[in-house]
């Protein structure tokens, strides 16, 4: 009992048409959204205290992640660099390519079960989901806004004021009520259905390129790629640089040691997120191991599993990084990826 | 005015007629009032103006002052008799620009003699990791870190001359909660003994602070510009934070 079965569950209650009082056209929710944490995940770190997730307010956020009217020149929404086809990453892009053709410093992350995480970026500055997407609102590279603009802007557009008293009581808009509706949608995303999922609920099986690739992977990777998030949430150096011009967990910390470290990534829809790393320098997971097989640097704050008997990286054969792709294949949830209720139509 | 008058004098009468009714002179603690904090912008000594006043640190560097603004919180009250009131949810924030940000009725506190007040000079460590806040704490004010998350707790922003930033600019966000560089800091003050904060149903009275915006250069370790004149948190903040935190605040006087 201590884990909930299944992760959203949507009771469709299609045919049901939402009474609507309103004059203005607005889309009806006609699933019921709810967060239930899967058999085999740890307990949530979010937990919607102070923010029930209710059809209104996962429909209202939505709809603000898809507008692009949010950004400084009108033409990025969230969802412009968190595509759902990308795992809510951006595909192809190295670094986000935000308002005024600028770009970003970092690859943009995916977005999926962000309510295990207890610090967000790719060096973890942001400490609480819910005012995570400040971040790129106000970046000048990314939506290059800010909160008052956004939210006179809500208060004045039709049907932002409705929407935001169907989902919280009041038609009043402030930030706390928009970052509010933002978290009910992206904390809302679960992937927990891949085929791994399913093989670890012996609903089905690995082929054996796949399941030796899972032996391999749970031999070299999984020491900082923990199951079943796939990510220890620690910081580390991965070897990428001798010398790294991106100084990641430091700018937080302030610390000598944190230099040059990041973020473990969730591994999970892996195929489909490419670019990898930090900066989004691999375009292929092929090129990930081959990283990982010869191009590990002696970085000065380089992971101790990176070093072992004083060889650096883990040498892998070509028959085995096969493998272990066959295996990283398994982790793409094809239901997530192409579940209506996350995408913008 | 003569009616006006009189009926202020019967009211004072049958007033104290009626708490002299009560046993001895105990304050209904049942009893909940208002007080007013009223916080007063100073550059040692002289006036806090904005923009266009030049002040001197103890370096002899000149300066001026475009923003000015500092959160207060987890006000408690501290009884005659040493009980302790926390004032809840009490998170105020003074912008210098905004003259009426500067006086905030605090309500319900429960009637009685308090002889001293404490609060935090920023906001506390939960609510720095807590989600989306609102009210003083909306981080639309302009004193929310998004990169590196958290509440700015005192800004000051200006130039001088002796700055070697681009544009002389003077930068000192201090925030930070995470140690070595946490920069919560509290601040008690005891009221004079003869006159309490004496909260009732039927009064309002003000408590009026000083607060110094010089005293984050002086005070544990003198600042000079040409050294230090950009700080978001880190060691610099608390080096900044150690100097105001005996000095920003300064209790001046009560009007019962």
């Amino acid at each position: 009992m201590r884990h909930l079965k299944i992760y959203l569950i949507l009771i469709a209650s299609m045919g049901m048409l939402y009474a609507c009082s309103k004059t203005e056209i607005v889309k009806p929710q006609t699933e019921e959204i709810r967060f239930v944490v899967p058999s085999n995940f740890p307990d949530a770190v979010y937990k919607f205290d102070g923010n029930i997730l209710t059809n209104n307010g996962f429909a209202l956020g939505k709809k603000l992640f898809y507008d692009a009217r949010l950004s400084a020149d009108k033409s990025i929404s969230c969802g412009s660099c968190h595509q759902q086809f990308a795992g809510f990453a951006n595909l192809d892009h190295k670094v986000s390519h935000g308002v005024n053709n600028c770009l970003g410093k970092r690859n943009a992350p995916v977005l999926f079960n962000l309510a295990w995480q207890r610090e967000f970026f790719w060096d973890g500055g942001a400490k609480n989901l819910e005012i995570v997407p400040i971040n790129a609102i106000t970046d000048i590279c990314e939506m290059g806004s800010d909160l008052n603009t956004i939210v006179t802007f809500l208060n004045n557009t039709a049907p932002y004021p409705s929407l935001f008293k169907d989902a919280f009581g009041s038609a009043t808009i402030n930030s706390q009520n928009l970052l509010k509706a933002l978290t009910q949608f992206t904390a809302a995303m679960v992937s927990a259905n891949s085929k791994y999922d399913k093989v670890m609920r012996k609903e089905t099986v690995f082929n054996p390129e796949e399941q030796q690739g899972y032996q391999l992977f749970k031999d070299k990777c999984a020491n900082c790629h923990t199951e079943p998030l796939f990510t220890n949430l620690n910081y580390i150096n991965n070897g990428l640089d001798l010398n790294s011009v991106d100084e990641g967990r430091k700018t937080i910390t302030g610390l000598v040691s944190d230099k040059a470290k990041f973020r473990v990534p969730t591994l999970r829809n892996i195929e489909l997120s490419s670019p990898y790393m930090h900066d989004g320098r691999f375009n292929t997971l092929e090129k990930v191991l081959e990283h990982y097989n010869v191009g590990v640097q002696a970085n000065e704050n380089l992971d101790v599993s990176l070093s072992k008997d004083s060889q650096l990286g883990i040498p892998l054969s070509n028959i085995q990084k096969q493998q272990i792709i066959s295996f990283l294949k398994t982790l793409t949830d094809d239901e997530f990826i192409k579940n209506k209720i996350f995408s913008e139509n | 005015m003569n009616t006006k008058n009189i009926s202020i004098a019967l009211f004072a009468i049958l007033t104290i007629a009626f708490t002299s009714c009560k046993k001895d002179e105990t304050v209904n603690t049942a009893e909940k009032g208002t007080f007013a904090l009223e916080f007063e912008n100073q550059v040692n000594g002289a006036p806090l103006v904005l923009n266009n006043q030049n002040y001197t640190n103890l370096n002899g560097e000149s300066f001026n002052i475009s923003t000015f603004k500092y959160y207060v919180s987890n006000i408690k009250l501290t009884k005659t008799d040493g009980s302790i009131y926390a004032i809840p949810e009490s998170y105020i924030l003074m912008d210098a620009a905004k003259p009426s940000s500067l006086l905030n009725n605090l309500k319900d506190i429960p009637a009685g003699d308090y002889a001293k007040i404490s609060f935090t000079i920023g906001v506390d460590k939960e609510r720095n990791l807590a989600g989306a806040q609102t009210g003083a704490l909306d981080p639309a004010l302009g004193m929310f870190w998004t990169w590196n998350s958290g509440y700015i707790f005192v800004k000051f922003e200006g130039t001088s001359p002796q700055s070697t930033a681009t544009d002389k600019s003077l930068t000192f966000h201090i925030g930070g909660i995470v140690d070595p560089n946490n920069t919560i800091r509290t601040f008690s003050s005891d009221f004079s003994t003869g006159n309490p904060l004496r909260i009732r149903a039927d009064k309002n009275p003000q408590v009026h602070f000083v607060v110094n915006a010089g005293s984050l250069f002086k005070g544990k370790q003198k600042i000079s510009f040409a050294n230090l004149n950009f700080t978001m948190g880190g060691a610099n903040s608390v080096i900044v934070a150690d100097n105001y935190v005996n000095g920003l605040f300064e209790f001046e006087h009560i009007h019962n």
